[in-house]
């Protein structure tokens, strides 16, 4: 039951294979049983048997969506009611939410059944989920290897089977590098596309919450729930939400596909780009053209991100003060003792890093040199994809130039974890939609194929994604240990 | 004022938009409310929260740019300017900065008998913080978000201004028109109108300006132009005495009649202002700026130029009657339903009714004698139903009541008596009864004649048509 797909499970729940209540449970038992991933900060069972109850009435009662009754995980990144919302970090150790996260309340609507909070980096900032103040998450198909950050927790999750579908966000590859270290699936969609409201915020501009799943079939499930215009975020953007599900089987004869060589060039392991040849000659065969693209200025990416990523960051994580909520240090002495020791013992490493950065960036004298700056590579590389886009439907590549590190390979290097994300970040800065999915093995370790389509076209992705998955069976592959 | 120097003015007036909610969230702006009622998730900076733009502060912030016929900014952007303070809840202010909804505008302002223009450099939108509350709790401080989000509109002068004077009268130029033009209460007490002043002083001649202080949050006209004196004495006396004034933020004790240093410019924040991510620029079509200008009330100095014309005015009637839209708005009203004489609307109205709603404290909105019923009261002395000293006394009787003008004068029996016969017996008891006076008359001291009107009036309590006493006793008191 628990390497079922969404899709799957939400036919076994109408067939009454199962209900919701005993799926839910046994969902519960595996989280139990692998505790020692740590993949979940908050394990909320109370709550997801009530909602699993809930959940049987409505598929008895024929009113079920396709999410009704499915356990899913929810990165602690989004608010959740009542129920503590970390962000991975000991700032918000004490933080009980008292409102809902858009993406959560449209998913409690759908009937989807949250079995808890999963692990994450703190406040998504890393690429190895290593800087939680939870500790470090196994890599289900290596314990010994990063899941993948920021959110990989529910990687992790989503590959050992302790839950069917979660949400992750993605700020500059942090749903997609996880979702290639562990061998499932997941989307950023198009910025603006799923509310931010409720998803404490890295980087504004860069934000995107997405789903992390077994399948694209199942990916379309979730992000119907989850996608839409919510007044409450201003950045969310006034469209239709099309039917996912619908365009998935489309044949993919004449679909034009672009490899952007900067994707291919020095630091790519020579295994992993194997790897991602034989899936694009599988397109070939599925019908596909493919070219090659070229995007000079993808170079510049890294920089641009880690000006812009910690500007934003700096002002965002401003309100962890010690004044209204989170954490306060012991008996501050005046106000700038309780500024000062509140976010001094309770930020990581990785968390001040960026804020000193971003603030620096930020400073008068340095701003044109740098947030400046940095704004214009933004546009450039923005007008490399859409004139790439312009030629060829979607683009294809690499999610990460490696495969899952060691854990504590990469800590002590930040510079090294920051180039980790070489081939995500500019999709983040150009605001396009992107998935990530299992392509194959490099070391016994998955290997993740990203497709980047045109904005909005999360539904071409899909399609795209799911011809593919229908004709091979990477995605299939459990790890060892988690059958 | 020392002739030696010249003294540079520039005002940064903040302006509460009369909108319903805060600006960048649904919670109520009203004041007043218990501590922290009025803050929702969005007011107190919870993780995950997001701001979405009222749209009415950017109404009011368009109304207010082409009354002062500003340019409008097509596209404006909204910046966080960052620093911490225990009420501010996000740790950054939400404001505007290189790219303002208001830009380059004017105001005309009168002193002493002649009009100056000023210059008005820009107009923000921001949001207000919440309040520090240092009392009653023992040592610590109280944070109240009620305030946090209230829409803000910062209105930035030129340095045109020469004087405290002017700098009063361009203040209250703007606190006329921000209430005309019904984006701000205007409340000083309340905090809705608040002024900070930059003011130098340099030698008459010079073209550069002297080196500036800020005085902080002067929160009435008389402190301001106080405060703005004070500190000028203070910059002179600091450089004739050889020292130098240096660029700080200072504050204006009333009780003690000082500015006092609050904290130097060279410890001040760096405010590493950028784009806020969260909100989209705001864009303002030519189409919503007719929309707008469409509903742009008559503004003061157009008003107050037809009143004179219209209403044959003097300078001053118009302007006082002017100062308010409500207070023109009850003027015109009383014009229209008295049918009778401008002029006498307007010494009632300057005169009668400002003075009693001085004395009672209040506005004219809370008046107690509508226009109508006022208007009611005119016309019984135009009519010569009851004379000019009895109606100060029906108006008194409005004041206190509900009735009309016709009601009082019914039942308590005012009516003018203009029966010639009844007043002729009076006049001829009051000639019998004081031949001392007759005589004196007849001699030539004409003064005595006021003595037999007062005596009729005094006898018939007020009530006869003077110009029918006047008539009668100049008959029968022929020389």
């Amino acid at each position: 039951m628990n390497n079922k797909t969404i899709a799957e499970l939400a036919r076994g729940l109408r067939a009454g294979e199962f209900s919701s209540v005993e799926l839910t449970q046994d969902y519960l038992e595996r989280i139990r049983q692998f505790s020692a991933l740590n993949a979940y900060i908050t394990v909320t069972a109370e709550q997801a048997l009530a909602q699993a109850e809930v959940a049987d009435k409505r598929l008895a009662a024929g009113t079920a969506d396709l999410l009704t009754g499915i356990p899913v995980a929810q990165k602690d990144i989004f608010c959740t009611d009542g129920v503590k919302t970390s962000c991975g970090s000991k700032m918000l150790d004490n933080f009980i939410s008292p409102y809902n996260a858009t993406v959560v309340e449209k998913l409690n609507a759908a009937g989807a059944v949250m079995l808890g909070k999963s692990n994450m980096d703190e406040f998504a900032m890393g690429s190895s989920n290593e800087t939680s103040f939870y500790g470090s998450v196994q890599n289900p198909w290596n314990v010994s290897c990063v899941p993948g950050g920021s959110s990989g927790g529910s990687a992790a999750a989503v590959a050992a089977g302790l839950t069917a579908g979660a949400t992750g966000s993605d700020t500059g590859g942090s749903i997609r590098q996880p979702a290639a270290f562990c061998g499932i699936t997941g989307l950023k969609p198009t910025y603006g596309r799923v509310s931010r409201y409720g998803m404490i915020a890295y980087a504004s501009s860069l934000d995107q919450g997405g789903p992390m799943t077994r399948t694209a079939e199942d990916a379309a499930i979730m992000l119907q729930a989850m996608a839409g215009f919510d007044e409450k975020d201003s950045t969310s953007v006034n469209m239709p939400v099309p039917d996912y599900s619908a365009g998935l089987n489309q044949p993919l004869s004449g679909l034009k596909i672009g490899l952007p060589k900067e994707f291919f060039g020095e630091g790519l392991n020579g295994e992993i780009a194997a790897v991602i040849e034989t899936a694009v000659n599988e397109y070939r065969k599925l019908g596909a053209e493919v070219k090659e693209v070229s995007m000079p200025n993808l170079k510049h990416a890294i920089p641009a991100y880690y000006v812009i990523a910690p500007a934003e960051c700096s002002a965002n994580l401003s309100r962890f003060d010690g004044v209204r909520f989170g954490y306060r240090c012991e008996n501050p002495a005046d106000l700038a003792d309780l500024y000062t020791r509140s976010r001094g013992e309770a930020f990581g490493k990785e968390v001040k890093r960026r804020i000193l950065i971003g603030t620096y960036a930020l400073s008068a004298g340095y701003y044109d040199a740098y947030y400046l700056k940095a704004q214009k590579v933004r546009r450039l590389i923005t007008d490399d994809f859409k004139s790439a886009l312009a030629e060829v439907d979607v683009l294809m590549g690499p999610v990460s130039p490696t495969v899952a590190f060691g854990l504590g390979e990469k800590t002590g290097d930040p510079i090294q974890m920051y180039l980790s994300d070489i081939y995500t970040i500019a999709v983040n800065l150009a605001g396009l939609p992107a998935m990530s999915i299992p392509a194959g093995f490099v070391d016994n370790k998955p290997v993740g194929l990203q497709i980047i389509g045109n904005y909005f076209a999360e539904d071409r992705l899909l399609n795209v994604a799911h011809r593919y998955q229908m004709n091979t069976d990477w995605h299939k592959q459990v790890p060892k240990g988690f059958e | 004022m020392n002739s030696q120097w010249e003294v540079v003015i520039g005002l940064e007036i903040h302006a509460q938009l009369a909108t319903k909610s805060k600006i960048f969230s649904g919670a109520s702006i009203a004041y007043g409310a218990e501590p922290n009622t009025q803050a929702c998730a969005v007011d107190l900076g919870l993780p995950g929260v997001l701001p979405v733009l009222n749209q009415e502060a950017v109404r009011m912030a368009v109304k207010f740019g082409i009354a002062i016929e500003a340019e409008i900014a097509p596209y404006s952007v909204f910046a966080r300017k960052n620093y911490f303070y225990p009420d501010l809840p996000k740790g950054y202010q939400i404001s505007q900065f290189e790219l303002p909804i208001v830009g380059n505008g004017h105001l005309d302002i009168d002193v002493d008998g002649a009009t100056k223009r000023v210059g008005v450099t820009r107009a923000h939108l921001e949001e207000d913080a919440g309040k520090s509350l240092h009392e009653d709790f023992h040592g610590l401080t109280g944070i109240d978000l009620n305030r946090a989000g209230t829409p803000l509109l910062e209105i930035v002068s030129e340095p045109d201004m020469r004087s405290a004077k002017e700098a009063v009268a361009y203040m209250r130029k703007l606190h006329e028109l921000v209430r005309y033009l019904e984006i701000c209460d205007g409340n000083m007490q309340e905090g809705s109108f608040r002024c900070d002043a930059n003011v130098s002083v340099r030698p008459r001649g010079q073209a550069e300006f002297g080196t500036r202080a800020e005085i902080k949050n002067i929160n009435s006209f008389r402190f301001v132009e106080k405060a703005i004196n004070h500190e000028i004495e203070r910059q002179i006396d600091l450089i004739e005495g050889g020292g130098k004034v240096v660029q700080e933020t200072r504050l204006y004790d009333a009780n003690k009649d000082e500015t006092r240093s609050m904290r130097g410019k060279e410890e001040a924040n760096d405010y590493r202002y950028f784009p806020d991510p969260d909100l989209l620029p705001v864009e303002i079509t030519e189409a919503f700026k007719d929309e707008v200008r469409a509903t742009l009330p008559e503004l003061p100095d157009a008003k107050k130029r037809r009143f004179i014309e219209q209403y044959g005015q003097d300078d001053e009637s118009a302007a006082t009657l002017t100062s308010s839209r409500q207070l023109a708005d009850y003027y015109e009203a009383l014009v229209e339903a008295s049918g009778g004489e401008a002029k006498i609307c307007t010494n009632w109205v300057t005169g009668d009714v400002l003075g009693a709603l001085n004395k009672a404290g209040l506005e004219v909105g809370q008046c107690p004698v509508d226009a109508e019923r006022l208007a009611g009261l005119l016309k019984r002395i135009a009519d010569d139903t009851i004379s000019g000293k009895i109606a100060k006394q029906v108006f008194e009787a409005m004041w206190q009541g509900q009735e009309t003008a016709d009601q009082i004068i019914e039942s308590q029996g005012l009516k003018q008596i203009t029966d010639t016969g009844a007043i002729e017996a009076i006049i001829d008891k009051i000639i019998a009864d004081n031949p001392g006076q007759v005589e004196q008359y007849l001699g030539g001291k004409d003064k005595v004649f006021g003595f037999f009107v007062g005596q009729v009036m005094k006898e018939m309590q007020g009530k006869a048509n003077p110009a029918e006493v006047n008539k009668i006793l100049k008959t029968k008191l022929k020389r």
